[in-house]
């Protein structure tokens, strides 16, 4: 059956962005468009007392000009469950108070975008402000100002995951302790699209379509619904082409349902781009994170103990629908991450700053996680003067072990994880590296080689996602296949790609089942009137699920043609075949009918077909996997300047198993962008704020995202371990890369300064940290 | 009273009339006054290259140039490359090298990188290496690909090209 998947077919969605045709959000052109801009907090913390916007109101080209007020204070609230969770109500325009610097607190639409900027910077405001929190250390200060009411200590979620009663004792009485802090920067996802919308009232319908750049379409028309009070299916959300997301995109803008609220209210088309100053200090940001752990080792190198308190900086409110929960609950139950730890206790506490709201950036929680254990098994093989390859190995869920229950109540479905570390050795030593290593430090260099272990949880359908008691449970996803009287297929998911080449893969799965090529698939997607509810692009999820879905669709379509085929052959429809374009009979060369005439027949002719199989070629099926995991290993090298101290990649390594390859083509553009995410994240980005929550990394030329001169090439090679718990016996794969290179930067920095006392257990390594550092180990 | 001004520009070799803004931006005057919604805008400030299109044999970032600086000149768009239908030989590379994955930064690479491989194919110098590659690309921000098949993807049109007889197209 298998002929399209595996295969580097080449990407469908190519040739339209190629050739400047691609259509995004801000491409779209309607007569008598009107345009919105943003009045914005300057402040980080202040009571809003009054807004004045009659001067805005008379401005050139003004139309309109919105506060919380004039929409009716709409709001949107993510809700978990849970009695440890205090909801934020995050106000669509904020009303009263005003909690982050460049907080919205009025709309103005306008002929242009030039006159609707004008205006907005007329709007005068009377602010109040307050003492603001921009640390997780000043937020939980007894005498920290509170951000909400109902959050004693500015702690929004603050859950014990896991409580073993034996710690103290493991620890009493290990061989080895190993203690230490964690820390990871602020950090923005950065599509280079920033988010954009574009809504429009469609009378004939009697519906607001709003153009949204976005990965979750249905979830924009809950939050849409949901914060203006109206049905949902009085809302159309169509995501076209997306530039990039990684998450941002993930949660529902409030300027999305502002924009909304405003075309709903003008009856006249509206549309806002985010400008990149608004992206970088507005939207949303993610994965500053604390983690203080505690290790218990064996004499032998064996994990017997794993403790940890993890604060993650969540901003001003909870992201709409995930919450706020997501990178603490993450990354207290996914710690122990490959490694066999037989007792765990693990508390997540989210902390509510005068910051812009954190959203699920590419990882969550794991690029940390997997820090934290990849330094726990160094440091614990420095402790025991072992190998740290070996160490990690003893520690490896290994071969044969595999579904594994792990500590954490999850079940590990089949990987290579240790297989995946022993070949990225083996290829490293092929290679040459640490020769190459000891040369550049013999030149005056300093260069270190650093590995990382991880497996990447993806895919989580509603039975794992149910775990974290969303009010908004996401999890599953449902295809339509269907062929029309031509045989060409059409399939329609509620999977949102922007970038991953769904319109391939997911042509690919479905041409093998149907025994069509797969330029006789088209996928029809970012529509929530055309797909059934679906929870979009986020958690590696896509192919599994989305995937996982068109698959099973497409078999119920299949069987169908088989039957129809052998109802017209006068055969067995067991003896049917679908392949390249055509049924045969087995075993009979002569009885074969291509699939477009089944096809026609099916439409044109159903009275040539017995009653159960007349009326179209179509099925609809869904998928909730509990989730896969992939797994990999990444190893870099890095040199440090001795006179700058600036950190380069040198050469970077990733043997990774995502299970059935699908597409290699995308599945290696998906590791090397990923990787360069996470070389950003352990080298260079960073989001500022000075000591009163103002942004000091408003531009790209303060924040700096990695461009090629910073990267290397990146070498992958596969392993191929099916899983089980998935349709296709694809893994998830979005996030890994970006997950596994930090640790293995910073293993490599710290191999680098191996000759000095200097260790970093954060991320990013800034020159200016190297300098200070190996000054400070001088003296 | 809008500041407007009568500019006659060449985008793709069609010229275009038409009054703008004195502070409108030539990226918005090719996007939404003349439809060449390929060229995309990422910053704004001048960093990301998203906008990059060709200004009189030149890459340039859009967004840092005004309309009526544009006025007499000849513009490159991204809707400029291929013949007709046909990708050009670098906008094919580009698929070949899997040198995007969103889409959104692709048009300013292909400008930046059809500027530059115009004129050393003039020049006619050594062989373009890996290193000089990287470094031009280096010019713009991508957040998806990691950069590698955007050099590759590069640096193959160039050698190709180079293989050429002259005067060949």
């Amino acid at each position: 059956m298998s002929h399209w998947v595996g295969a580097a077919v080449p990407r469908k969605e190519d040739r339209r962005l190629l050739l400047g045709r691609g259509r995004f959000v801000a491409d779209l052109a309607r007569p008598g468009l009107l345009h919105a801009a943003f009045v914005r907090s300057p402040h980080a913390h202040a009571e809003v007392r009054n807004i004045d916007a009659g001067a805005a109101r008379k401005a050139p080209g003004v139309t309109a000009v919105f506060t919380a007020a004039d929409l009716g204070y709409p709001h949107l609230l993510a809700l978990l469950e849970r009695d440890e969770f205090v909801p934020t109500r995050m106000p669509i325009l904020a009303g009263d108070t005003v909690r982050f610097v460049g907080e919205p607190v009025a709309i103005v639409i306008a002929d242009d975008a030039y006159q609707a900027e004008d205006a907005a910077e007329t709007v005068q405001a009377d602010w109040v402000p307050q003492r603001s929190v921009t640390s997780i250390e000043a937020a939980k200060a007894d005498t920290a100002p509170r951000l909400h009411e109902k959050a004693q200590g500015n702690r929004l979620v603050d859950l014990l995951m896991f409580d073993d009663d034996r710690l103290a004792e493991i620890f009493a009485d290990a061989p080895v302790t190993v203690d230490a802090t964690f820390e990871s920067a602020r950090v923005a996802a950065l599509p280079l699209e920033g988010r954009a919308c574009l809504a429009e009232w469609d009378d004939r319908d009697d519906q607001l379509v709003v153009h949204v750049s976005t990965q979750v379409p249905h979830q924009v028309r809950s939050g849409v619904a949901q914060a203006l009070g109206v049905p949902e299916r009085t809302v159309r959300i169509i995501a076209p082409d997306v530039g990039g997301g990684f998450g941002l995109k993930c949660v529902v803008g409030r300027e999305e349902v502002a924009v909304a609220a405003a075309a709903l209210r003008l009856r006249q088309p509206v549309c806002w781009a985010e400008d990149r100053q608004e992206n970088l200090t507005a939207s949303f940001h993610g994965h500053e994170q604390r983690y203080q752990v505690r290790a218990a080792f064996s004499a032998d190198g064996r994990i017997l103990a794993l403790d940890a308190e993890v604060d993650c900086d969540t901003g001003a409110y909870s992201a709409f629908p995930f919450t706020c929960a997501v990178e603490p609950l993450m990354a207290a139950t996914e710690l122990p991450g490959v490694y066999k730890v037989p007792a765990y206790r693990a508390r997540g506490r989210a902390i509510a700053t005068n910051k812009a709201p954190a959203a699920p950036y590419r990882g969550v929680s794991r690029p940390q996680i997997v820090l934290v254990m990849e330094r726990l098994m160094e440091k614990a093989a420095a402790a025991l003067k072992l190998e740290p390859l070996e160490v990690r190995r003893r520690n490896l869920i290994g071969p044969g072990e595999f579904p594994y229950r792990g500590v954490n109540n999850i079940t590990y479905d089949e990987g290579s994880y240790r297989e995946s570390l022993d070949l990225a050795e083996r290829q490293v030593a092929q290679k040459a590296w640490t020769a190459e290593r000891d040369r550049l430090r013999r030149a005056g260099q300093r260069a270190g080689i650093g590995y990382a272990c991880f497996s990447e949880r993806t895919a989580y359908g509603t039975p794992t996602m149910s775990q974290r008691r969303m009010r908004m449970t996401p999890g599953y996803d449902t295809a339509m296949v269907r062929m029309d009287p031509t045989g060409e297929v059409i399939v329609t998911t509620g999977t949102c790609g922007h970038g991953q080449g769904h319109e391939t893969t997911f042509a690919q799965i479905v041409a093998d089942r149907l025994g069509v090529h797969p330029d006789r698939v088209r996928l029809r997607q970012g529509d929530t009137d055309l797909a059934s509810y679906g929870w979009g692009t986020w958690g590696s999820r896509s192919v599994v699920i989305g995937g996982g879905a068109a698959g099973r669709a497409a078999d119920i379509v299949a069987t169908r043609l088989r039957r129809v085929a052998a109802s017209l052959l006068e055969a067995s429809p067991a003896d049917v075949e679908l392949t390249d374009g055509t049924a045969r009979i087995r075993g009979d060369d002569t009885a074969a009918i291509p699939i477009p005439e089944l096809a026609r027949v099916a439409h044109f002719q159903a009275d040539r077909l017995a009653e159960d199989l007349r009326y179209g070629l179509e099925a609809r099926a869904s998928f909730d996997p509990p989730g896969t995991f992939s797994n990999a290993c990444h190893v870099a090298m890095v040199t440090i300047d001795p006179g700058t101290c600036a950190v380069r990649l040198h050469r970077y390594l990733v043997v990774e198993d995502c299970g059935v390859v699908i597409n290699p083509v995308v599945v290696d553009g998906q590791v090397r962008g990923g990787v360069t995410q996470g070389v950003a994240a352990a080298l260079l980005e960073r989001v500022c704020f000075d000591p009163d929550g103002q942004p000091l990394s408003a531009t790209l030329m303060d924040y700096l995202a990695p461009t090629a001169a910073e990267m290397c090439d990146v070498d992958i090679v596969h392993l191929q371990t099916p899983s089980s718990f998935s349709e296709t016996g694809a893994k998830g794969m979005g996030e890994g890369g970006t997950i596994g290179a930090p640790a293995a930067v910073l293993n490599a920095i710290n191999d680098a300064l191996s000759d000095t006392s200097v260790r970093f257990d954060h991320i990013p390594v800034l020159p200016q940290h190297v300098s200070a550092a190996l000054d400070g180990a001088a003296r | 009273m809008k500041d407007t001004h009568a500019i006659c520009l060449t985008v793709n070799g069609r010229e275009h009339e038409l009054a703008v803004e004195a502070r409108r931006t030539l990226a918005d005057v090719l996007r939404h006054d003349l439809g060449y919604t390929g060229t995309h805008l990422g910053c704004e400030h001048g960093v990301c290259g998203a906008c990059t299109i060709i200004l009189d044999n030149a890459p340039v970032r859009a967004c840092l140039v005004f309309g009526v600086q544009a006025d007499g000149a000849e513009v490159r768009t991204v809707e400029g490359l291929a013949d007709g239908e046909q990708l050009s030989d670098l906008q094919q590379a580009f698929s070949d090298h899997h040198a995007l994955q969103c889409g959104f930064c692709t048009p300013g690479f292909l400008m930046l990188a059809e500027a530059y491989l115009a004129e050393a194919t003039d020049r006619e110098e050594d062989q373009l290496t890996e290193e000089q590659v990287r470094e031009l690309v280096a010019s713009n921000l991508c957040r998806c690909t990691g950069y590698q098949g955007i050099v590759e993807a590069v640096l193959a049109t160039a050698r190709t090209r180079r293989s050429r007889p002259k005067g060949a197209t």
